[in-house]
Parts: C-alpha cells; structure tokens; sequence
C-alpha cells in the first residue's frame, strides 16, 4: 500500500505475511466462496493481525473482533436517513447487507483517549511512552466500506504528512491491513459516488471484495490492491474470476450506485464555501444545531483532538490525547474567551472546513460521503441539504469558469 | 506464522517535552512575568524571533507562548507569560531553580534576515510586543556599516502605563538610535504622552512608509486597523507582517485547535505576510 511522505521509521518493520514456502500466491480477480472467506479471517490472524470487522451490539453495526465468518452480521440491513438508524434482520444470509456503522478505522488509528507520556509526580523526567510503549497488534479491517478506505486515505494526509507525523497513527497505519468489501446496498444516508469515494473500490485497499449473489449462487469476487493482500490468498481455495463474475460484479456496484439518493454538488465547493460566510443560511440551521459534536464523533475524518495533562498521586503525571470537537465552546479558547461563541460560527467552521478549506490544508476534501454525520445528528441535520440550501441562496459573484471543479 | 514486527528503538513522542529550568523570572507588569530558562538536559533546536513554543507546567498543562528574544545571540530562551488561564498562571507562579516542559520552537519568524537594508516599523500592542522584543533588538544589531543606515521605528500602545511591557528596555532603544513613540488607552496621574491607540500615531512615524517594511503584533483587531491604515498611507501590502494566534495545543499540526480559515496558525504562521486575502480573513467575525 502507498504510504507516500510516511517518513522511514526504524520503530517498526512493516507487517507482511510471508508467502509460505512453496504455496503458491493466486491471482486476481479470483473468487472465494462461504469457506474461503472463513480461511481469509483465520489467515490473517494466525498471521498475527487482530482482525475487526462488523458485529452486531446494541442494536447497531459495530467494529468488533472478529474469530470466524459466525461473528459477520449475516441477514442484517440498515435503514439511514437523517436522524435515523434502523438494524433489521432478514433470512436471506447477506453478511455485508447494509451500509456503514457509527464507528471507523479513526477508533482505532486514532483512538478517542490515549496517553502519549507520564512521568512520575515532583518534576520527573517525563518518559516518552505512546509509540515507544511496544508494539501492539497490527490491525486488520475486514468489510470496511470503500468509503472507510478513502477517509484512511485522508487521514494518512493529515495525521501521517503533518510537519510532524504522529508516531503512533503512523506506526498502527503502516501495520494496518484493508479488506473493503464493495457495497450493494448503500443507505439513504450515503453520498460517496458525490465525493468519488464509492460505492466502488479503487485504490488504497489490500483486498477488495465484492458479495455477489445471483444465479450462480453465493461467491465472493476477490481483487489484490498490494503485496500483502496477494500473499494472504495463498493457501486458500480460490477460483480464476470468470466472465460472469466480473459482470455480477459490475451489476452489483451498478445496483449501489442506483440505490444513492443524495448527492452533493461539489462543483467550486471551497469558493461557495468561502464567499457565503455571511449567508442567513448559517442562523438558520444553528437554530436547530444542539452543537452536540455528534457529527464529528461518527465522522470518519474529523481528526481534532484535546491535549490534557492529568495529575494523580498514584501514577504521577500523564499527558492525555482525547479527541475533541469544533462544536466543544472551549474548542477556540483564546484568553480567556472562545472566538467562535455562537452555534452558527461551530457549524460554519465545521461544515466550511470539512467541505472548503480541507482542500488548501491538506489538498483534499474532508468529507467522503458515508452519511454518518445526517445520520447520528439528533435533529437531523443534513450536510447534503445545507450545502444545496447555500448553492440555492448564494450571495457571491460567480468564479471564473477556470476555477471550476476544485 | 510469526509477524515481523518487532519494537524498536523508544521515540519521543513530539508531545513530549524537553526538561528546562527557571534560570531567572523577573516581573513586568502586574499580571506578566518574564521566565528565563536554561536547558535542563537536551536543548530544544534554536528558536528564531516571531516562533513559539509550547510550555509545560507540569501536572497542570501546556500552553503556547512566544519566543520574547532572540536566542541566537546566545542568550538562554526568555518567554514573557502573562496569567490569564491555569497553566500561565502556574508558569507565572514557577520559582526559579524548579523545572517547567519546553517543545519547540513552532511556526513562521519574523523573517528580520530579510530585513537587513529596509526602514522598518514596528507596532505592537499590549502583550504583542513580547514575540516582537527579539525582532527588535535584531533589528537594532543591524550593521551601521550599512550606508546610509536603516531606520528602525517601534510604536508600542498599551491599555495603561502601568501595564507598557518592558519600559526601561524600550526607553533605551530610543537611546540605540530607534525612533520609539509610546501611547496609552487610558492615562494615569503622571503620564505625559499620548493617549489613543496606535494607530493614532502612525502619521508621526518619521519613516518613509511607502519603502518601509511593518511588523506587527497585537490584539486581532489592533492589527486589522493597523495594517489597513499603513497600506491608506502608501505601504505595500506584502511589506506588512503580522503575528496571528488561536488555541494551540499541539503546535505541530495534530490537534486541529489552531483552524483559521484555510490555515493552520501552527504550521502556516503565526507570522504571515499581509494582503487581501489576510484581509479578508480577518474581516469575517468569529472565524
Ligand atoms: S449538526 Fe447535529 S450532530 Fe452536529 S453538532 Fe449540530 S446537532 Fe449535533
Ligand atoms: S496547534 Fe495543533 S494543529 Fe496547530
């Protein structure tokens, strides 16, 4: 997998599953069936990855562990739209039937609360831990969309490329291990074919899979998107991909993409973004906004954190990384009052800099379009609606067509 | 099957600061102090006027504080702290000889390199003139050999007389050959200059502003009208620097509090070259 700009870290040396000698490494497309998929998750943790993928708690599709294809939520679907989230269970045996949990790989890339040093109370030397605290399990995803794959990539820009790379992202990115799972069934929350993220997968995955289920019964299309995800095939029944596969393929993808229902027009977003700072638009949706910070705790990008230092007399002094939101009032602290007091200012940066000015920061948009955001707000609030509501109310002068298309 | 993964060599977390000492703490006003501290182990790399960076006092916090000298005349780092939270007020309260966390330096200088031949102004506000002193005093090191010489003019405001930073200090700049102009927002018994803000003062700057250069540094709203009047009286845009700040917490790019616009104030300033798209910026409220 492409990690352009990771610096060369001697901490780790990357986690690769060596083709066992003599087992030959099948190419791809390839397909698997039922059985095969359960030797791909036994592969990769007899390889020594702790596997996550989808499980089903508390009413929810959640990252869990994840032993054997019993643990995948087999038969469940989604129902999304903006403040809602429905789990239903069917007989038909799907086990990536639905859409996208609240949860992402951020959870475990970037983890809502860790420690980065302590040292003992009295003024000790502080000792570095974090990425020096040994090697934890790398990590491999199992059915993470392709959304999920495009905001690991945003993620790696941000956290992976900053002026100083984070140590811990980058030793538990470089160690991770991506099998997406391509989506035949998106929400009515989802609008990633808007922000080129889905619902196909492109790029930056070590497999990719699609569930296929037609006449020719329960298969699973298999593509390699790098070296490790090869190798992982070896010594599993696997099957030369057929015409007929690659078409069922192609009709699943083609069904996800007719199943979208929101869209976002994206054209010279970060210039709309820009010259409607004042656009009553803003007073009007922070009416409803509880600036809960819902939406940036399920978004698979949003990357702020707050650092803490915490003191107790057991364990001496600890500097804590929390993940923190654009909608805390603390969040733009500045002494001793915040520059964005009011809801409206939150939700503008939140929405301005996800959508705009994510681009000039880290060349990129902030947003993939998995829908999380709509659908974990309280009150429903629609990223795709304001930004329509913005375009329909522009206040600026149009951008010159060369500008277009940012 | 056995990974290859392997643990390595222990990194320091770059949110780990470096160990220094209170060397010196000398008060500046009722509520500022400046700390000298001396590296209590390995040293941060050198910090340039206009950078910051990101103080600890330990089991209370960290917070991001300006370089107030200019460390590469090998002076030992000063920081001038003002106690407006918990964590400045715990570094104003530090005695010397104890320990406090350094990490840095951060961000964009000044740039006083590129200064060397041009007539320069300096204003600062309050607190403002802090990250500014080091500049300063770069500035008046230039070489006289220089024909004919730069101009170096300091406009400094503050809210009282009591509360002007570095009194003694800036008086005698006047005597280095700096044109030095002083004012503050509200007089006391005994205060003979002017009062008004600072802007009030830039028609007495005795420089040609339209081939000077401007640092500046202050309260938002200082540096708006600041820079706004200096372009209405001829000076180039792009001549006109200015030091920025929102919360930090990182000072590498990490934690996101530092947002402004389409920047990051750790990694693309604080010191950024005005212009309109500064302009603009700073024109939209609570951003
Ligand atoms: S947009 Fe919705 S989820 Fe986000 S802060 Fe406002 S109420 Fe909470
Ligand atoms: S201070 Fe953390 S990103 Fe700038």
């Amino acid at each position: 997998m492409a990690l352009d700009g990771f610096p060369p870290s001697e901490a780790r040396a990357a986690s690769a599953i060596p083709a066992a000698s003599g087992v030959p490494i099948p190419p791809t497309p390839c397909t698997i069936d039922r059985a095969g998929l359960g030797s791909l998750i036994t592969r990769l943790r007899e390889g020594g990855y702790r596997t996550l993928g989808p499980t089903v708690a508390d009413g929810a599709i959640v990252l869990g562990e994840i032993d054997s294809i019993a643990d995948l939520p087999q038969g469940w679907h989604d129902t999304q739209g903006p403040g809602t989230y429905r789990l239903t269970s069917g007989e038909d045996g799907e086990l990536f039937g639905w859409a996208v949990g609240p949860q992402s790989a951020k959870r475990e890339l970037w983890p809502p609360r860790s420690v980065v040093w302590r040292a003992a109370g009295g003024g000790g030397d502080p000792a570095p831990i974090g990425a020096s605290e040994g090697p934890k399990a790398p990590i491999a995803l199992v059915g993470v969309r392709p959304c999920e794959v495009a905001a690991i990539g945003i993620l790696d820009g941000v956290l992976g490329r900053s002026p100083v790379p984070d140590p811990d992202f980058v030793a538990a990115r470089r160690d991770l291990f991506v099998c997406t799972v391509e989506c035949g069934r998106p929400s009515a929350s989802c609008f990633c074919e808007s922000m080129g993220s889905g619902p196909s997968a492109e790029s930056g995955f070590d497999l990719a899979l699609t569930e296929i289920r037609d006449a020719d019964g329960e298969r699973f299309l298999v593509r390699a998107g790098s070296e490790r995800g090869a190798a992982v095939l070896a010594g599993i029944r696997t099957l030369p991909a057929e015409e007929r596969d690659l078409k069922a393929r192609e009709a699943v993808v083609a069904g996800a993409r007719a199943g979208l229902v929101r869209r976002v027009d994206t054209a010279s977003l970060p210039h709309l973004l820009e010259r409607n700072l004042e656009n009553p638009r803003w007073s009007e949706v922070a009416a409803r906004c509880l600036s809960c910070g819902n939406c940036t705790q399920v978004c698979p990008t949003c990357f702020c954190v707050s650092i803490e230092d915490v003191t107790d007399v057991t364990t001496g002094i600890e500097r804590h990384r929390r993940w923190a939101s654009c909608f805390e009032v603390g969040h733009s602290y500045l002494h001793g009052g915040a520059v964005r007091p009011s809801t409206r200012a939150r939700y503008r940066q939140w929405l301005t800099h996800k959508l705009g000015t994510w681009f000039e920061q880290f060349g990129t948009s902030g947003c993939v379009g998995c829908g999380r955001c709509l659908t974990w707000c309280p009150v429903g609030i629609d990223l795709t609606e304001e930004v329509a509501a913005l375009r329909a109310s522009d206040v600026g002068n149009p951008v010159p067509a060369g500008e277009r298309g940012v | 099957m056995v990974l290859a993964v392997e643990a390595g060599p222990r990194t320091r977390h770059p949110l780990t600061p470096l160990l220094y000492r209170l060397a010196g703490k000398r008060r500046e006003t009722e509520d500022t102090v400046t700390l000298t501290l001396e590296p209590a182990g390995e040293p941060i790399p050198l910090a340039r006027p206009g950078q910051f960076n990101m103080l600890t006092a330990l089991g209370v916090g960290e917070v991001a504080i300006s370089i107030s000298n200019d460390p590469a005349v090998g002076e030992p780092l000063e920081h001038t702290v003002r106690a407006v939270g918990a964590v400045s007020r715990a570094l104003c309260q530090t005695a010397p000889g104890q320990v406090v966390g350094v990490r840095g330096p951060f961000g964009t200088a000044w740039g006083v390199r590129e200064l060397l031949h041009s007539d320069v102004l300096v204003v600062a506000g309050g607190i403002g003139l802090a990250p500014l002193r080091g500049a300063v005093r770069a500035l008046l090191e230039r070489s006289p050999a220089h024909r004919p010489r730069p101009q170096l003019a300091v406009v400094v405001g503050a809210r009282t007389p009591e509360q002007l930073l570095f009194e003694e200090e800036v008086l005698n700049w006047q005597h280095s050959g700096a044109h030095v102009l002083l004012t503050v927002d509200t007089a006391r018994p005994g205060w003979a200059g002017p009062v008004g803000v600072v802007t009030d003062l830039l028609g007495q700057v005795p420089l040609d502003l339209t081939r000077s250069s401007a640092l500046v540094c202050g309260p938002e709203i200082m540096i708006r009208f600041t820079a706004r009047a200096l372009v209405r009286q001829g000076m180039r845009p792009e001549a006109i620097r200015i030091s920025l700040e929102r919360n930090m917490q990182c000072g590498v790019g990490l934690c996101g509090h530092c947002q402004l616009g389409p920047w990051l104030i750790c990694r693309d300033g604080p010191v950024f070259t005005y212009g309109e798209r500064v302009e603009s910026i700073l024109g939209v409220r609570e951003r």
